[in-house]
């Protein structure tokens, strides 16, 4: 097996076995990066130095018998993630020069076990995006198919797991971004509960509504990156302070007697044929696996979609209020604060920022505020209510994450409605505020991932990892390989 | 026509926390530019707030002592506007659902037709709210250059009250005895230092006027940023007749943000309704609703001192003190503090009060010291009047020992002793006085027999110089009297 194709458990064993070093390894997932990055542009910015150095760290650490699971493993993270003297732009020109005075806590968690940063990844324009165009730094293909986007925001995110540039990596989902990317990449993305894991350092997007998440091989490396970035953090008032389960452990409990809703809303007409036959066969295998199944109803998720692109854009474009040339980042010169104000920011954000900042800056004019906000604010409660009542009855919830398996680059960047419903079954679980996964459940005709969505109750993240455990036990999706 | 002015005051309370409200950068003042920062302060991305929970129990200190009503669940809001010194683009300040609503403030005024009679007006307070300062904009000399404006953001994310006023107050008056007794009561709960020239208590009036009997309130305009009581009654003044003069002259008052200018003592025009910012407020997803229960409130009441107000009424039942002394001794926390100081150890309550009011204060206010410092304790005033009281010096005396102490820092024990100022109460050594004095004046001594009663002062006068000041009075008067009357 390459070194590059290992997942965190097989290289954490192979690493504490002495087999492989952390040097050795990292200077493999350099190469791989050095090879295939010219077809799939996962990264923003490659750090060879700082990675080689932390590896020598980790074989020092691993030399002296510490060895946790992610000590001395290649890790790579969206560039919406701070770290403290390396640049960090978020997709965007307005963030060219920005080299942050401090890292974010999920990375500096994961960074204290030893893991190594390969580099920063790819996305769409603060995380504004489902198919990685709106980045400023290029876009991203999709390793299965060099013509297709691969998802967004955490594009990068995903194609560098797809594509074997990164053992795992750090994503972040405000309405599916990392769900969305995970299952036209095939690999495994984790939306934990809001609340689960620090947002402090995270160029925020929406902030009621981002979440950072792993994606990852496979659903064992998934619930050991979880257990390292879950955890209050006093730095974020929103992270909430409930222990952390041991979510590696009960992994291979089985599903048999849970009970899985299947949301009506969820399995519409014109569904993409192949997503359809995708979830079917999941459903016969949980089947078999002794998961009972209930019919159940979401009835507000019409509203979802909207109701999100008033809540996020609101946040957002008061979120984004602060780029605004005087302390950092992109500054234009131009005449008075007006038209310094002014230039840097049209010359700073791309299309789809503007577009958003615009939309949320109306969303909350006087005047519109209770007819945009305030309203979207009510179904959003409504869309909560509708997932605490389905939960009465069952554990988890099993739907498509997208309507189709990955488009083709172009095919959608100029119709931005078309684009945001490619978000339509991801986006009620960030205004739910709950935990959902996305794992490999098949191939589209032309050979394109195809992934479904667990869903689970606040803080089930144990349950949807054991769900998702027993279904790729029980599959082979997860171990094909896309052939870049 | 005769008008009617409308005021509604809106200050802002700098509190006495160590830290600022949402992250621990420290809040002192006068430090160097931008050196008193963190990424949270900054507004840098990523950076998050986490609410300093020594802001909420001043502002429930603030709310329970002017009989608001506390939340239980109150919210933070984003006020969204561009300006260099506003790093996040946004305030973080409270909208909908402030910490405090509905409370009042009793205030004491003089009408014009009972000038001596005071009386008691309610002034409502419509809410206290809590929010963060931004930071400076300094132009010219700035980090080594002078060609530009710098940004300082040390002042940024420090914590202010927003206290807001019904428009209740009717002149500049009621708005300046209004303000000085908010005044008193944040300094006096150790909230806030009161620093007006520092920016630690400042205001925005609300003015407005209309006819007397109307019902309908005039166009209101705001005046900003007024940092003395001086300046407070003089932008109202000015903008109330500012305000009279144009519509005498047929024409109206726009709403609109002044400026006072303190040089000229007029208001000018900032901005107009037109020009206002659409701040387009919203719940801050950063921060969680502040959910105050209450046994908060209760643990914060066990803490407060006791008022202004509550103080006056136990000095006047329990010290016996005339309703002026009081208040004059109530006038901030630590003369009421030493007051009461000097009363416990043993001083008199009326004369230790006259002695504050008339000595001590004068003295500070001439050396402009203030209470704090005042090198003389309590228990040192106290022994002072110890010593009138038993005899051992005279009140005239006494002045002379208070001086005394207040520059060489020595008890009064001391320099009675070193400056051999005993009173004098030994009769023969009186009685040699009195027949000298009787013998160098006999004109006066006939005049006196003779029915003029009036030189009896002549005789007193003489004996208390020829002894220096420290013949007993009593004695004095008496042995002159016997020996007069012969």
């Amino acid at each position: 097996m390459n070194i590059f194709d290992m997942t965190i458990h097989k290289l954490h064993a192979a690493l504490k076995g002495k087999q492989i070093s952390s040097v050795e390894a990292t200077s493999a997932m350099l190469a791989r990066i050095e090879s295939v990055e010219p077809l799939v542009g996962s990264f923003i910015t490659v750090t060879p130095e700082q990675a080689l150095e932390a590896a020598r760290a980790a074989d020092r650490r691993i030399a002296r018998g510490e060895c946790h699971l992610l000590t001395g493993i290649p890790l790579a993270i969206k560039d919406i993630f701070l770290t403290e003297g390396v640049r960090t732009t978020c997709g965007s020109r307005i963030l060219d020069n920005f080299i942050p005075p401090y890292s974010a806590t999920s990375w500096e968690k994961l960074r204290l076990h030893g893991a190594v940063l390969l580099g920063k990844l790819n996305q769409d324009e603060f995380a504004m995006g489902s198919s990685n165009e709106s980045s400023a730094y290029g876009i991203t293909r999709n390793p299965w198919d060099t013509t297709c986007i691969p998802g967004g925001s955490s594009g990068g995110s995903a194609a560098a797991v797809a594509a074997s540039e990164a053992v795992a990596t750090l994503g972040t989902d405000t309405g599916g971004s990392i769900r969305q990317p995970a299952s036209h990449c095939g690999c495994v993305g984790l939306k934990p509960t809001y609340g689960r894991v620090s947002r402090y350092g995270v160029i925020a997007y929406a902030s009621s509504l981002d979440q950072v998440g792993p994606l990852t091989r496979d659903v064992a490396d998934c619930a050991i990156m979880l257990e390292a970035l879950a955890g209050y953090d006093p730095k974020d008032s929103t992270s909430v302070d409930t222990a952390v389960p041991d979510y590696s452990a009960p992994l291979t409990r089985g599903v048999k007697g849970l009970k899985i809703g299947l949301p009506k809303e969820y399995f519409i007409d014109g569904l993409d044929p192949d997503v359809q036959r995708a979830m079917e066969g999941a459903i016969e295998t949980y089947r078999r696996l002794g998961a009972e199944f209930v019919d159940i109803s979401l009835p507000h998720t019409d509203y979802a979609v909207a109701t999100y692109y008033l809540i996020a854009t609101a946040e957002a474009s008061s979120n984004l209020a602060r780029y605004d040339g005087v302390r950092f980042g992109h500054r234009a010169e131009a005449d008075g604060l007006l038209g310094m104000y002014t230039k840097s920011r049209s010359e700073g954000f791309g299309t789809e920022v503007k577009r958003r900042i615009m939309l949320g800056t109306y969303a909350l004019s006087s005047g519109y505020y209770d007819a945009y906000y305030v309203k979207a604010q009510k179904v959003r409660t409504l869309i909560m209510n509708d997932f605490i009542t389905a939960f009465a009855s069952v554990d988890v919830m099993l739907t498509p994450v997208a309507p189709t398996p990955a488009f083709k680059i172009g095919e959608k960047i100029n119709d931005p409605l078309q684009m945001y419903l490619s978000d339509i079954f991801t986006i009620p679980v960030n205004l739910a505020g709950t935990c959902a996964m996305s794992l490999p459940a098949g191939f589209s005709a032309s050979g394109l991932p195809i992934g479904l969505q667990l869903i689970g109750k606040p803080f089930g993240e144990e349950t949807i990892l054991r769900a998702g455990y027993a279904f790729e036990q029980a599959t082979e999706w997860h171990t094909r390989k896309a052939s870049i | 026509m005769k008008y009617q002015p409308v005021i509604g005051l809106e200050v802002h309370v700098q509190l006495l926390t160590d830290t600022k409200i949402f992250c621990g950068c420290s809040t002192r003042f006068g430090a160097e530019p931008n050196s008193q920062t963190c990424p949270v302060c900054l507004g840098l991305p990523g950076a998050l707030p986490v609410l300093n929970k020594k802001v909420v129990e001043f502002a429930i200190k603030a709310g329970l002592s002017t009989n608001c009503s506390i939340t239980p669940r109150s919210i933070f809001a984003r006020k969204n506007y561009f300006y260099p010194d506003l790093p996040k683009g946004y305030q973080i300040s409270q909208f909908e659902d402030p910490i405090c609503q509905r409370g009042w403030l009793d205030i004491k005024i003089t009408t014009p037709d009972s000038i001596s009679a005071d009386s008691v007006k309610r002034i409502g307070i419509t809410r206290i709210h809590m929010e963060e300062d931004a930071g400076k904009l300094v132009h010219g000399d700035f980090s080594g250059r002078d060609d530009g404006s710098g940004v300082d953001l040390n002042r940024a994310c420090t914590p202010l009250l927003e206290v807001v006023s019904e428009p209740d107050l009717r002149s500049s008056d009621e708005a300046v005895v209004y303000l000085k007794q908010l005044h008193q009561i944040v300094t006096w709960l150790g909230i806030c230092d009161g620093n007006m020239e520092e920016g630690s208590f400042r205001c925005d009036a609300n003015v407005s006027v209309m006819p007397v009997g109307s019902s309908t309130l005039g166009t209101r305009a705001e005046i900003k940023n007024v940092n003395s009581f001086k300046f407070v009654k003089q932008a109202i003044e000015y903008e109330i007749q500012r305000q009279i003069d144009l519509i005498e002259d047929g024409g109206t008052v726009v709403q609109e943000t002044r400026l006072f200018d303190p040089n000229s003592g007029k208001t000018r025009s900032m901005r107009s309704k037109e020009e206002a910012h659409d701040y387009r407020y919203f719940p801050d997803p950063d921060l969680v609703p502040l959910v105050i229960n209450d046994q908060w409130i209760e643990r914060v009441r066990q803490e407060l001192p006791e008022l202004p107000e509550q103080r006056q009424h136990r000095f006047m039942a329990e010290l016996g003190l005339p309703p002026y002394d009081a208040e004059v001794l109530t006038a901030s926390r630590a003369l009421a503090e030493y007051f009461e100081a000097g009363v416990a150890a043993g001083g008199n309550a009326k004369a230790v009060g006259n002695w504050i009011m008339g000595e001590i204060t004068r003295t500070l206010n001439d050396s402009g010291t203030s209470i704090e410092a005042c090198p003389i304790t309590p228990g040192e005033l106290a022994e002072l009047l110890k010593l009138i009281d038993n005899g051992t010096i005279s009140g005239k005396i006494a002045k002379t020992v208070f001086d005394e102490m207040w520059k060489s820092g020595k008890t009064p024990q001391i320099i009675v002793e070193e400056q051999g100022l005993l009173q004098v109460s030994d009769s023969g050594a009186i009685e040699q006085i009195i027949d000298d004095i009787m013998a160098a004046n006999t004109g006066q001594v006939e005049e006196y027999r003779g029915g003029k009663e009036k030189v009896f002062g002549f005789f007193v006068g003489q004996v208390m110089k020829a002894s220096k000041g420290k013949a007993n009075p009593a004695v004095v008067n008496e042995l002159l009297l016997n020996k007069l009357k012969g």
